[in-house]
């Protein structure tokens, strides 16, 4: 019968072990060889449409890379569904955007804001999700 | 209750049941808006409802842990905290951030990062606290006349919780590499140290409720953890399926998290088993209910719809639905809402003195919020699986497919209601527990004599 002190050797061996390939495959999948971001093409604007991303809340309706809350569309790809303008018009509408009634928060953000987030969703867009881009997006599948 | 200084566990718990009532006030905001119902709009849009409803959930576990602390920590090591002061500047300390950080979400002020929406300059204050909190559960363990095993896990799942919050504070220029930190926390939180914390806490309940060896416990609590880690540290790789990380993570991530809902079947299991061989007829019934309840929820909710959508073929579609939404749901419930409602059920006759152990209220809730939840699951679940139909299969727009799954919405309000009225009952039965006694310290004897059969 397993003793108390098996027990305890189980859970610190167990618990040791798999954090040290945890660290290993964390090391290994971030490598600069491993990239699927295409991360060179972070651009000055990028980021600050991450920030505006962040700034705004847009996690908390939205969802990108299929994370977030399941209330608004998945905006990953938006660019190739509904194309730049319409994207950057609904940024800076100055009543909120409602399809179908579900009214979005009007951020009345300025030209440049609006450009930084279309190019951060432009960023999102040429992700290599492992197949999930073409699921998420079926109405981008073929472009 | 053997220790004056175990009564400020009363303070936090008393700070839980407000957060979770207001928790579940947000849910309904967002439950009505997902039916069109949204006359809230201007001041409370979807994404601060939804911000203030984890956050709640996250802030009142959190309190309802540290709570659970105070009070298992003295009677574990057998002496008074080091610092009641201390303790009650930490609480006060902790209900200012939290409301700093809800009212924030009224006014545009967050960091939108799911689940970690706290601004990056509370963040600090939050680790001061929590270090402030850490300082005086280690003093009293290590000062104290025993570490027994209980809480030492409990308090290595604080300590462990505590590190891993920080990640989350590291900026990354890339939303992937942000993500894939994100998750360090959230993921190594509630599927990793949340548990060590559970566990101990449920070990305790299961040593005081059923009267089982504690040899035997920690034995077994020691295995449960060690299932836990080995699952669910390489099951984190189940959030980097398709995140834009390599490929790796499809396979060490499929299999690892298949294996996550082991760990909780044990803990279903361990803990029926305990109450199957005690011989203790312990008379707080409520309290048994809501320790077996967690642990067998918690397998439910936790394990098996975990389960349901971690493999990557699955998660595929599933991914960023409203399946991850009913899984939340009952995982939380299970796991964390439920153990944390046992140690509160458990302590207030021992911390007041009055023996409401068995009253129809304390069984209605149970039921009610029990059912409620369930049936929310259930809907959650039906709008889910309808939605990756519709959408992910079918390629329907996005809001073609929300207005299809509305109905479940409903029903969803309609069982959330039931959750709620048992919540209600709950928090009925707290406050009239009243606030604790010293004259609860001198029934130790009494108590004692009673409960051993």
């Amino acid at each position: 019968m397993l003793s108390k002190s098996q027990a305890r050797a189980f859970f610190f061996g167990g618990t040791a072990v798999t954090f040290l390939i945890f660290i290993g495959l964390t090391i290994y999948s971030l490598a600069p060889s491993n990239d699927q971001t295409n991360h060179h093409n972070i651009t000055e604007q990028v980021i600050k449409g991450k920030h505006l991303w962040e700034a705004n809340n847009c996690m908390g309706c939205h969802t990108i890379m299929g994370e977030g809350a399941y209330y608004a569309p998945e905006l990953t790809k938006v660019i190739d569904r509904k194309g730049a303008p319409l994207v950057k018009a609904i940024l800076q509408s100055p009543v909120p955007w409602a399809p179908n009634g579900r009214k979005m928060v009007a951020y009345e953000m300025t030209d440049e804001e609006a450009d930084a987030m279309v190019e951060y969703f432009k960023w999102i867009g040429q992700l290599d999700l492992n197949g999930f881009e073409r699921i998420v997006s079926p109405l981008a599948k073929d472009k | 209750m053997k220790y004056k200084s175990q009564q400020v566990a009363y303070w936090f718990f008393a700070l839980c049941m407000l957060l979770f009532a207001l928790q579940i006030v947000y849910g309904f905001i967002m439950g009505f808006a997902r039916i069109g119902m949204d006359g809230l709009h201007d001041w409370i849009p979807f994404n601060t409802a939804r911000a203030v409803h984890t956050n709640l959930l996250v802030i009142w576990l959190l309190t309802g842990f540290m709570g659970a602390a105070y009070y298992i920590i003295p009677e574990e090591a057998q002496r008074e905290l080091v610092s009641v002061k201390l303790a009650y500047v930490q609480l006060i300390s902790l209900a200012l951030v939290g409301v700093a950080a809800i009212t924030g979400y009224h006014f545009n002020i967050w960091e939108g990062r799911k689940f970690l929406e706290i601004p990056r300059e509370l963040d600090y204050l939050v680790v001061v606290n929590v270090l402030l909190f850490l300082g005086i559960i280690l003093a009293t363990l290590f000062k104290g006349k025993r570490q027994t095993t209980t809480a030492l896990v409990m308090v290595m799942g604080l300590v462990f919780a505590a590190l891993l919050y920080l990640p989350g504070m590291i900026w990354f220029d890339s939303q992937v590499t942000d993500s894939f930190f994100r998750w360090w926390v959230v993921h190594l939180w509630v599927e990793g140290v949340w548990e060590l914390i559970m566990g101990g806490i449920l070990a305790f309940l299961l040593i005081k409720l059923t009267g089982v060896d504690r040899e035997v416990i920690e034995k077994w609590l020691y295995v449960i953890v060690g299932l836990t880690f080995l699952s669910g540290i390489l099951g984190t790789g189940h959030h980097y399926y398709y995140i834009g990380v390599n490929k790796i993570w499809l396979i060490v991530g499929g299999v690892f998290s298949a294996l996550e809902p082991l760990a909780f079947l044990a803990m279903a299991l361990f803990a029926v088993y305990m109450y199957r061989k005690g011989e203790k007829n312990h008379p707080n019934k409520l309290a048994l209910f809501w320790t077996i309840g967690a642990a067998i929820v918690s397998f439910v909710g936790a394990g098996l719809l975990g389960f349901a959508h971690t493999l990557p073929q699955t998660n595929l579609y599933t991914h960023g639905t409203l399946v991850t939404a009913m899984h939340g749901h009952y995982a939380f419930w299970g796991a964390y809402a439920m153990i944390v409602l046992a140690i509160i059920s458990y302590a207030m006759p021992n911390m007041t003195g009055r023996k409401r152990y068995d009253k129809l209220n304390g069984h209605l809730a149970f039921w009610l919020s029990n059912i409620g939840m369930l049936g929310m699951v259930v809907a959650l679940g039906v709008a889910g699986v309808v939605q990756v139909y519709l959408e992910r299969r079918l390629g329907m727009d996005f809001m073609v497919a929300q207005e299809e799954v509305k109905i479940h919405f409903v029903v969803m309000l309609i069982n959330a209601t039931v959750f709620a009225t048992g919540i209600t009952l709950y928090i009925y039965e707290f406050i009239k527990f009243g606030r604790p006694t010293d004259e609860a310290l001198e029934m130790k004897e009494e108590e004692e004599h009673i409960l051993v059969k």
